[in-house]
């Protein structure tokens, strides 16, 4: 027999048991936690979103229709109005926005995915001591404000900015280039401001590629390109697909930068959400370009995920 | 020294007049200031199972990865078949390399690794299909063609590293370590399927390894390598049972040192007093030596006979102490202290079943051997 007192309960014991009574065991609570996370700060907005988005615009605050209404022999009635979304499609505007969204997106994750993939090769292949430190200059610019690193594109761009200045006193330009305000304006802001999440992802599947295979494949009687064709690019999908969806998810509902650094022409539907939530107040023609964008970016989400599984079960 | 006599025509290295197929020449390979690859050079010829066997650092994998061109040599040359190498790039080499890693395409099938080098070679697509099968059925793979690498064992992914490397007949086929990540069962069988096949293709086999029973069951040559020089080539028995420096007869199997100095030098024989052995070592054939001169002699635990009376002879006769005796079944080794202090291995075969008179530890034996068994070396 043990001469020692019987521990005292510890009030964690006392709490596990009491909510074990409830069916809740560490297992299940694990999961709750970031269960009730996403419920409360995702599922409930989403759903206060689409509800609005089904309602009808009206003067006044909240800037929408009650949908649920009890009559005066105390019936329910539900008022859904789907006109904010056949008005989305109805109005070119929208439908422009949108495609333009797209198209700049996905050209900027192209253009990302180009400059990120010798980079991430770089750093990857390089000396083990060095790689942390080029890592750690791949993120560096995330330590200043976004917003002032795109004041200083303006800067660059700009029609006395620095480039300009610079070609006029070398000779190489008699008249200032129209830098700012344009389509390519946006594509160098969104591509800069982005990069780091497409080099990072990719570098970590290049830094686990096997020397080996390259070797492998050269021995095989495979020239360089092919060798990148054959192995490097299948095996480092995973990577681009994973940055390529960091680039381009973002970059579709980009506000900020087309607003700085693009023209009149460069719509995108961030501006126009901008435009119907603060400048026309219409909260449901609003909801209904967000819950609309929402589907346009699950589509490229559920393509790239498939195409992950297919480049898995592909043979070369 | 007599050396066991065999057709020269399949040991055309003993042909001074043979053209070899593998030819380095003063190779050496820098790293930084050390030096993996010291101004060696070798010979490999047509056919040969040659292995080059060396403890990590020797700079054996160097030497092959320079023959697969995944290294440039830093001063040297290395000819293949004829071609001086140094401006070849690897996917242009008639030479396949298998890796220890295996290094197979995990995005592949097997069909497809094995088929790699074929696409690459622009062999026609109905070719492929019949060298890959081919090809499979030579590695016993054929209900596995269509498997990803990860659903294959550790045997079946060695075999289809052969396949791929085989599948373009190279004229020389580079292995590294090409049974290190097997158990030692299936290494067994692997090391005799591999020399099968290269008897049957006929294609020239260089095998870089640590482990020197596969080193003397595969080739037909050992290069012993020592700090990016060749310490010793020859052919299986003659690194076992003519080393030439204390290294390479140390680092092939297990073997006693006696450090002494020549008392007779004749042209018959040379006798040399050893404190060690604790006894004088009568050596029957004479040795490039000088009287005086301090040399060691080296004999395999295999070649000492342990009597419990003392033998009639005025040298190679020592006395010492059982100290351990460890039963292998087939043969036993026992761990015998001499009466000089200096510890050595000695083993018996177990030619009988139950041995009654066996000799046990704590023992006191004499320990005799012939005037022929072990080497004499001078370094």
């Amino acid at each position: 027999m043990s001469s020692l007192a019987e521990p005292p309960r510890r009030v964690w014991t006392f709490i596990a048991e009491r909510l074990g009574r409830w069916g809740i065991n560490g297992r299940v609570a694990v999961l709750l936690a970031p269960t009730l996370w996403l419920v409360v700060f995702f599922v409930l907005p989403l759903l206060v979103v689409f509800k609005i988005a089904l309602s009808a615009f009206a003067m006044g605050r909240p800037p929408y229709l009650p949908m649920f209404e009890w009559g005066a022999d105390e019936s329910l009635s539900i008022t859904l109005h789907f006109s904010n979304f056949l008005f989305l499609l109805r109005d070119t505007l929208y439908v422009n926005a949108y495609v333009n969204s797209v198209r700049i997106a996905a050209i900027s994750t192209v253009m990302a995915l180009l400059i990120a993939f010798p980079m991430a090769w770089y750093i990857a292949r390089s000396d083990e001591k060095y790689r942390n430190l080029l890592l750690m200059l791949v993120i560096l610019p995330f330590w200043t404000s976004f917003l002032l690193r795109v004041y200083a594109w303006m800067g660059f761009l700009g029609r006395n900015g620095v480039i300009n200045n610079v070609l006029m006193s070398l000779g190489i330009i008699d008249q200032p280039l129209t830098m700012l305000q344009t389509e390519g304006a946006v594509f160098v802001g969104i591509v800069y401001t982005y990069l780091p999440f497409m080099v990072l992802p990719l570098y970590t599947t290049l830094v686990k590629l096997d020397q080996n295979l390259i070797e492998a494949s050269s021995d095989l009687g495979a020239k360089p390109f092919t060798t990148f064709w054959t192995i490097i690019l299948p095996l480092s999908m995973p990577g681009i697909i994973a940055g390529s969806m960091l680039v381009f998810i973002p970059a579709i509902g980009e506000f900020v930068i087309p607003a700085l650094l693009g023209g009149a022409e460069t719509l995108m539907i961030g501006r126009v959400l901008w435009d119907e939530f603060f400048s026309n107040r219409d909260w449901p023609v609003a909801s209904a370009v967000a819950i609309v964008m929402l589907v346009i970016l699950l589509v490229p989400i559920l393509l790239l995920n498939h195409a992950q599984n297919a480049v898995v079960e592909k043979d070369a | 020294m007599k050396k066991p006599q065999i057709a020269a025509d399949t040991r055309p290295w003993r042909d001074p007049g043979a053209k070899p197929f593998v030819r380095i020449r003063n190779v050496t390979k820098t790293f930084g200031d050390v030096y993996a690859v010291d101004d060696l050079s070798l010979d490999i010829y047509k056919g040969e199972l040659f292995c080059l066997l060396g403890g990590s650092g020797s700079g054996k994998s160097t030497l092959l990865r320079m023959m697969a061109g995944f290294e440039t040599v830093t001063s040297g040359s290395i000819e293949i078949d004829g071609q001086d190498m140094a401006t070849v790039p690897p996917y242009e080499r008639p030479v396949n390399m298998m890796f220890q890693s295996y290094a197979l395409f995990p995005h592949m099938t097997v069909e497809n690794n094995i088929a790699y080098g074929l696409k690459r070679g622009g062999m026609p697509k109905g070719e492929i299909a019949d060298r890959v099968a081919e090809l499979l059925k030579l590695t016993r793979l054929e209900n596995f063609a269509r498997r990803k690498p990860h659903q294959l064992s550790g045997g079946q992914r060695q075999r289809v590293a052969l396949a791929r490397a085989l599948a373009r007949r190279p004229k020389l086929l580079l292995l590294d370590e090409p049974l290190g990540a097997l158990d030692k069962k299936l290494r067994e069988e692997t090391q005799y399927e591999l020399v099968k096949i290269q008897e049957s293709l006929g294609v020239t086999f260089v095998v870089v390894t640590h482990d020197q029973e596969e080193a003397m069951s595969l080739a037909t040559r050992i290069g012993v390598m020592r700090d990016g020089k060749i310490a010793q080539i020859g052919e299986p028995q003659e690194i076992y049972e003519f080393p030439n420096s204390r290294f390479v007869a140390d680092f092939i199997g297990s073997v006693n040192i006696f450090e002494g100095v020549v008392t007779e030098d004749e042209d018959d024989h040379i006798r040399i007093a050893s404190s060690e052995a604790g006894c004088d070592i009568y050596v029957g054939h004479g040795v490039d030596c000088a009287p005086e001169q301090i040399l060691w002699y080296a004999i395999r635990p295999e070649k000492m006979v342990l009597t419990r009376e003392k033998p009639e002879a005025d040298a190679n006769v020592t006395h010492g102490l059982v100290q351990d005796v460890a039963y292998l079944g087939d043969m036993s080794v026992f761990r015998i202290m001499l009466d000089s202090g200096k510890r050595i291995h000695v083993t018996q075969t177990n030619s009988t079943r139950y041995d009654l008179e066996a000799i046990s530890w704590d023992e006191k034996v004499y320990i005799s051997w012939a005037s022929d068994a072990g080497a004499v070396l001078v370094s």
